[in-house]
Order: structure tokens, then sequence, then C-alpha cells
């Protein structure tokens, strides 16, 4: 029958391919089918370059709600939706002075869903620094950044600090009175090592403090070179860096052994249970040449790891479910409340109370008192300590579990408690008291400089650490109790900048007490 | 050097340098440190040699009916004029803490940023300001004068035409 191979064949088969190609092309593109065997579930996740930052499998400890709370995730869903609804608004936003302003009023007002976008843009940025905060204070008081994780809390430092770098950038592109006033602070906090220099009469010499504000400014007052600078940082450099960093966090969770746990993890989860895929229904059909090359112990050859599950569907179901979640919120409060616009900004007249973004409200609060020592001293002093944790606590006991580790949960109380004292103590007589310059007038600026209400706090904290590391013998109970501390110090600081400093930055119980002006 | 039993070289072990290899990582070296001296010295780019901020110095006229004590602000500028018998002189009101701009007052100079306050010459009075207010050079006569914002002058300096 089939002995005649004309062209008319051929044509059909053409015909036929074509009426295959969208079903091949798609075969082509998932390699592996509809993932229902354990095989397919695993090259699922490997044979998909973003999937493979995960393990194909996932130990069941990492999906309890109480090891991550979703943290990680919800600060990475943040970030996504901020590249989107960012690259969105770069569509109508025009970065150069009082121009930029009516763009974003155009934005607001004119452009289809414009004021939308933008709000959601800006409630995702607020999320991903409340997710990004969180998150390191959980990997803290889990103890999850002790080894093999030290260098990947490192790497998470440094997504906090290109975090709050995107936050800070993104603040000055409307161009209003806030951004305007919020950036020369910001400009004038880099500069402040002048304060230092000029106490020691080396300015002349060596101004890093100025060639600091100047290389942030492009200029000395923040003009059309500085908006393109904090536009080409916001959105090229620093998302560059942050989506770098983010790409090598995630893949060192896989390289360290997944999340931390605690050793006996195995015990506490118990059976697998019903409805979870099984261990290795397949009998494993590979070699294990690659042992002989590979660092660390020998696979279990002929024994499936117990206690993991398929990353797909389990894993990604529920980053799936965070993610949607993150989305919800964000729109949610994006219809709820509009980001913020106020007039055009001025260079002649001040904001008056002149406020940065909450987060960097504590710091202002700490600025207020002396400008290097709140602004850039104390800060960098929190980064290098947070920095230095998984060095010096190389302890093991309470690994995985909240709160693990010599003290748990009742120093963490103590600690609150203390620290919550502590730093309303020292804001309540700088506060009512005022500081150094009224007691002592003719007190040289170097000791304004550094003795600062912050500093005293931070100093206490120090000591009381120490304290704690001798009382339990353990450096995680000093690193749990200053840890502690920080967060207290910082979230006292950032309420008491938010809502009780007014006109003047003076002291007020409530606005409503402001002076009319 | 970990060998087998049986002479054979581990696969674990690390291998010799050959000729070639040594010559390949110097060429890599090489290259390597051209690329940083380069990138070194293009480190300077950012750092612009004329600033885009409006001129620092600029003419300003004196109304006739100002009192002696009280300050006049020309438009647009960060600075204070006073005239009394003495001269004329100019005081800058952008805050030495964080670059605000500090209100003129009766009493002297308060910053609505984090609550300095500054003396009628500009010394600081109170708050977290590091330096007093800088004293700007004037020039100039019959009511038209010449700021030069970046030549500051000793506090008490007034220009007598």
């Amino acid at each position: 029958m089939n002995t005649d191979p004309g062209p008319k064949s051929a044509l059909r088969e053409f015909a036929a391919n074509l009426l295959q190609a969208p079903r091949r092309v798609y075969e082509t593109m998932c390699r592996s089918g509809v993932p229902h065997t354990d095989r397919t579930r695993s090259t699922f996740v490997f044979g998909n370059v973003f999937l493979h930052l995960h393990t194909a499998r996932t130990h069941r400890w990492s999906l309890r709600w109480s090891t991550t709370w979703g943290l990680g995730i919800l600060s990475a869903s943040a970030f996504l939706i901020t590249l989107v609804t960012g690259v969105l608004l770069m569509f109508y936003y025009k970065p150069y002075p009082d121009v930029a302003y009516q763009s974003i009023k155009d934005i607001h007002f004119v452009v289809p869903t414009g004021r939308f976008i933008r709000n959601v843009h800006r409630w995702a940025a607020n999320g991903m620094v409340v997710g990004v905060f969180l998150h390191m204070a959980r990997v803290f008081f889990t103890a999850a950044y002790r080894k093999p994780r030290e260098f990947n809390w490192l790497i998470g430092m440094g997504l906090f600090v290109v975090t709050l770098g995107l936050s800070f950038t993104g603040y000055l592109l409307p161009w209003d009175q806030l951004a305007y006033w919020a950036i020369t602070i910001g400009a004038n906090i880099a500069q402040s090592p002048r304060e230092i220099t000029d106490a020691l009469n080396l300015t002349g010499a060596f101004d890093i403090g100025g060639l600091q504000k100047e290389l942030l400014l492009g200029s000395d007052v923040v003009g059309e070179e500085s908006l393109i600078r904090f536009y080409l940082l916001h959105v090229m450099l620093l998302p560059l860096a942050l989506g770098v960093l983010l790409a090598v966090h995630f893949w060192r969770i896989r390289k360290d052994g997944g999340l931390a746990q605690p050793d006996d993890a195995d015990q506490r989860l118990g059976p697998l249970p019903g409805d979870a895929y099984p261990v290795f229904t397949e009998a494993p059909q590979k070699t294990y040449q690659l042992a002989a090359v590979v660092k660390g112990r020998t696979p279990a050859v002929g024994s499936g790891p117990e206690n993991t599950v398929p990353s797909m569907p389990h894993l990604f179901y529920a980053e799936l479910g965070v993610f949607m979640l993150t989305l919800l919120i964000c729109l949610g409060l994006a219809i709820w409340i509009d980001a913020p616009l106020k007039e055009l900004a001025n260079p002649a007249v001040p904001e008056n109370p002149a406020k940065a973004p909450w987060y960097f409200l504590g710091l202002q609060e700490c600025v207020s008192f002396s400008a290097f020592m709140g602004g850039m001293g104390i800060p960098l002093l929190v980064i290098i300590g947070l920095g230095l944790i998984p060095y010096l606590d190389r302890e093991t006991s309470g690994t995985g579990d909240w709160f693990g580790g010599a003290g748990g949960g009742r120093l963490v109380t103590f600690s609150t408690v203390f620290g919550l004292a502590t730093v309303v103590a020292v804001e309540a007589v700088a506060i009512h008291f005022g500081w150094l310059r009224e007691w002592f007038p003719h007190i040289p600026q170097l000791i304004i400089t550094f003795i600062n209400p912050g500093t005293i706090v931070a100093t206490v904290y120090a000591l009381y650490s120490l304290a704690v590391v001798r009382r339990f013998n353990s450096i995680r109970a000093g690193a749990l109790g200053l840890f502690t501390c920080f967060l207290c110090g910082f979230i006292v600081l950032t309420l008491i900048g938010t809502y009780f400093r007014g006109p003047n930055w003076a002291f007020y119980w409530s606005p409503a007490e402001w002076p009319m002006h | 050097m970990k060998t087998h039993p049986d002479g054979v070289r581990s696969r674990l072990a690390s291998e010799p340098v050959t000729r070639r290899d040594f010559l390949g990582m110097a060429a890599i070296g090489a290259a390597a440190a051209a690329l940083g001296l380069v990138t070194l010295g293009m480190l300077r780019l950012p750092k612009a040699a004329v600033l885009s901020s409006p001129s620092k110095k600029y003419r300003v006229t004196l109304p006739a009916s100002l009192a002696a004590g009280q300050a006049f602000v020309p438009p647009g500028r960060a600075v204070a004029l006073f005239r009394d018998a003495e001269g004329v002189y100019a005081v800058s009101l952008t805050c030495t803490h964080l670059g605000c701009i500090v209100k003129s007052q009766a009493d002297g100079f308060e910053c609505p940023c984090h609550g300095s306050r500054f003396a009628l010459d500009g010394t600081v009075r109170k708050g977290p300001a590091p330096r007093a207010l800088a004293w700007y050079q004037v020039s100039g006569r019959d009511g038209n004068y010449i700021v030069n914002e970046s030549a500051t002058v000793p506090v008490g300096t007034r220009w007598q035409a």
C-alpha cells in the first residue's frame, strides 16, 4: 500500500505536523510532562531554571508554619510585586525636578489605573521592609544562622541594607516636600563625619563627609543631578544587586541542606500523614559515583531520605499561598489607603516636621541629638554586630527551635522588659530634662557628637548582654539578650519618632497638641 | 602528594601546575590587574567636576526701610541680611545639623527639623547643631550688595561701604 512516497504524503505530514505543533511546543518546553510520579515531580524541579533554586524534596520540618511563618517568601513576593508595578510606573515617570512631580500627579489623577499601581508599589515596598525585619528576627530567634548557614546570614544582611536603600532612593522620586526634605536630611547624615573632622580640624585635608554627600547627590544640594542618581539607583543598580543577592540567598539555602531544624525533628514530626506523597515509591536506579568526588558523608545508598516530601507540590503550593496572601494584602491596602503626595518640593521652606519613612524614624530620633552618632555610628555598629552573630555564637544546642539555646523564652521575656525600660527611661530623661547642651552650654562639640541617648542605650544593652553571657555561661544567651533589646530599642524609638514628635521635633502626646502655624 | 597504593595519583590530590597553566594564569592575572587599574581610574566618574547648584555669588538689593536688626531674606536664597549702625552682614540660614532652613526670629534662629536654636550672631544655643551658622562675605554700596556664599567671614565682620 505505502509504496508510493509521493510529494502528496510529505504535504500531508506537513499538515499533520502543523496541527501537532502547539502540543509539541508545550511538550518540549515542559520536558517531564505532568508531575505525577516521584521521578517526574523531581525533574519538574531540577529541570526548571527557576525552580531548581529549591531542592527536589523538602523536609517536613521546613513546611511547618511555625518554622518560618513564610516571612522570607513574603519578602521575596513583595519584591516581585514592587518589580512589576515599578516597571509599569516607569512608563510615565520622568526623572527631572518639577517635571517628576507633575508626572507623579499625572500617574495619580490621569493615567488609567495609575493611582492603584502606585499605591500597590508603595504598600509592597512597605511590606517588603516589614517582611525583611521579621524574617531576620525569625532566623535569629530560631538560631538558624548557625553552621553551615553563617554566610547566608551575611547575604541576608546585604539584602536588608539593599532593601532599605531601595526605599530611601524611591522616597525622593515624587519630588514633593516630603521627598525633598527627607533626602536633604539623609544626604546631610552622609556628610555628618564632618562633625568629627571639624572638631579635629581635619576637614580641609580629609573631608570624607563632604565627599560622601557629593557622591550621593552629584552636587552640594538636592537637585537634578541627585534625582537622576537616585532614579538610577532605584530602578537599576539596587534592584540588580537585590536580584543577584536573592538568587544566591535561595541557592545557599539549598546548598546548606535546607532550613535549619532541631536534631530530633524526625521524632517530633512523627510518621508521614496519609495525604503526603510517600518517599521513593520506585526503587532508585542511579549509581553513586559522585560520592567519590563530593565533600561530606556518603549518601545513604538504597534508602530514601526520611521525612521529606516532594517540593512539587508541597513546598510550591505553600509558597504560592504566601505569594497570594502578600498580593492580597497589598491590593487591599492599595484600595483602602492612597500613597501620599504633598506639595511640590520647595528648597526654601522645610516641611515641618520633616519626617523620613517610618522605618527610619528611629534613626531620626537618634539623629535629633547628634547627626554622626545617631545617623552613622550607631547604625554601623548595629549592622556590624548583627553580621558577627553567627561567628561569635558557635554553640549547637537549640538550633531550629524558637528562642532555642541557653536561657530560652524566659531570657527573651526578661530582655524585652529590660530593653523597653532602658530605652524608655533614657528617652524620658532626654525629652523631659533636655540633653547635654542644655545642662553644660560650653561643652565641647565632640562630646555632644558621641554621647547621644542612642549611644547610652546601645552601651547599656551591650553591658547587659555581657552580663547575660556570664550569668548563663553561654554566648547564645548573650546574643538572645542583645538582639531582643535591639528590637525593643528600635520599636520604641520608631514609635516616638512616628507618633510623638511634632513641629521643631518637639515632643507632643498627640498631633492634636501641635501648634498652629 | 596523596598516591594510590599502586602508584597512581589519587583523583582527590591537587594537580601540579604545568608551564602552560602557569602562563595562562599569568595572562589572566595581568588582564585582571589592567581591568582593576582602569576601574580604579574611572571611580572618579561619579564625582562631578562642576556642580549644578545655583551660583554662590549674587546681587541683593536691600530695601531702604529695613530696620536695624531686622532680617531680609532674598527670594529663593537661604541667607538673611541685616543692617545696623556698623554695616551690613549676611548670616547663612542653612542649619549646620542636617541642612534644613532655619527661621529668623526676634531672638535668633530656630530650625524646624530637629529644634536647634541659634543666637542672633549664629552661635548654637540649643539642640544638635554642631557649628554656628556661617557668616558670608558681603560687598557693595547704596543698598546694592553682593553676597558670596563660597567665602565665609569671622562672626561679627560687617561690611561698611
